[in-house]
């Protein structure tokens, strides 16, 4: 049997890779790449721990399925704008994308 | 050590290690496709985890939808940076620093707790985890209004997008 630590640790390394590209990365819809491998770290736990708890309490499928529909929210709207930006500035390097910087 | 715990760790090395591919490819396509294989493993996780309902809806939402959404989007910007030049930012040793920091202190975390080692407990017969699912995310006294505010986020960002993206020329 795989113990729950097991779970934890291996959501936890994958938001750290995650975290390392969002931090790391030039390109705008690399750091987005980023932003999904941290949103499926938390599904992981999420899932986890409604299969290790209650199982009757489906709070945790729930929440994992919120997570869903946010992160379809987040892509479709975060693409819409790294698009918008390549059109008007002929660049997707998130350096370079600083029209609102004071 | 059992079958479980094996299939547990030969998913965990896919996801692990496509994920790092993900951050560190100089191709930006190939990082989108690697992001597919990391999917698809936790997808299987899902379906370890007896979640059947939310392994399918991962393959369907995550690598039907947004994994293509990302593959169309490098290729509309693809001309710019395609291979050129270092695609990791100068101070990419600073975020791998606070990477680490970030992994090393969860798992102390997850180490100094008392649940550390809980194991599963067993399904009771019968269990119908779709129709629970189901009915907790209609049922007024469970999750009907974070289900509806979901749909309104997906409206929302719809109708935001097509007018971010809209092209007035």
């Amino acid at each position: 049997m795989v113990p729950l630590s097991w779970w934890l640790i291996l959501s936890a390394g994958l938001f750290s890779i995650g975290l390392f590209g969002v931090l790391s990365r030039k390109n705008a819809v690399a750091i987005l790449l980023g932003v999904e491998l941290m949103l499926n770290s938390v599904n992981i736990n999420l899932v986890s721990f409604w299969r290790y708890g209650d199982v009757a309490r489906m709070a945790g499928q729930v929440f994992a399925i919120i997570v869903f529909a946010v992160a379809a929210a987040e892509v479709a709207v975060g693409l819409a704008l790294v698009i918008s930006v390549y059109r008007q500035r002929n660049t997707v390097i998130a350096d370079n994308i600083d029209m609102m910087k004071w | 050590m059992d079958l479980s715990q094996i299939i547990f760790l030969v998913l965990a090395v896919v996801i692990l290690s496509s994920g790092l591919l993900v951050v560190t490819t100089r191709d930006i396509v190939h990082a989108a496709l690697w992001l597919i294989v990391t999917l698809f493993g936790v997808a299987a996780l899902y379906a370890v985890l007896s979640a059947g309902f939310l392994a399918v809806v991962q393959v369907v939402i995550y690598i039907g939808a947004i994994a293509i959404l990302f593959i169309f989007a490098v290729m509309l910007t693809r001309k710019e940076m395609r291979d050129r030049g270092p695609q990791l930012s100068a101070t990419w040793w600073f975020s791998a620093i606070v990477a680490l920091l970030t992994f090393a202190g969860l798992f102390l975390l997850i180490r100094s707790w008392t649940g550390f080692g809980v194991l599963a407990g067993d399904i009771p017969a019968g269990f119908d985890a779709v129709g629970q699912l189901g009915n907790a995310l209609v049922s007024p006294n469970a999750f009907v209004l974070p289900f509806e505010v979901a749909s309104v986020l997906l409206l929302a960002a719809l109708i935001g997008a097509v007018y971010i993206a809209f092209s007035r020329k």
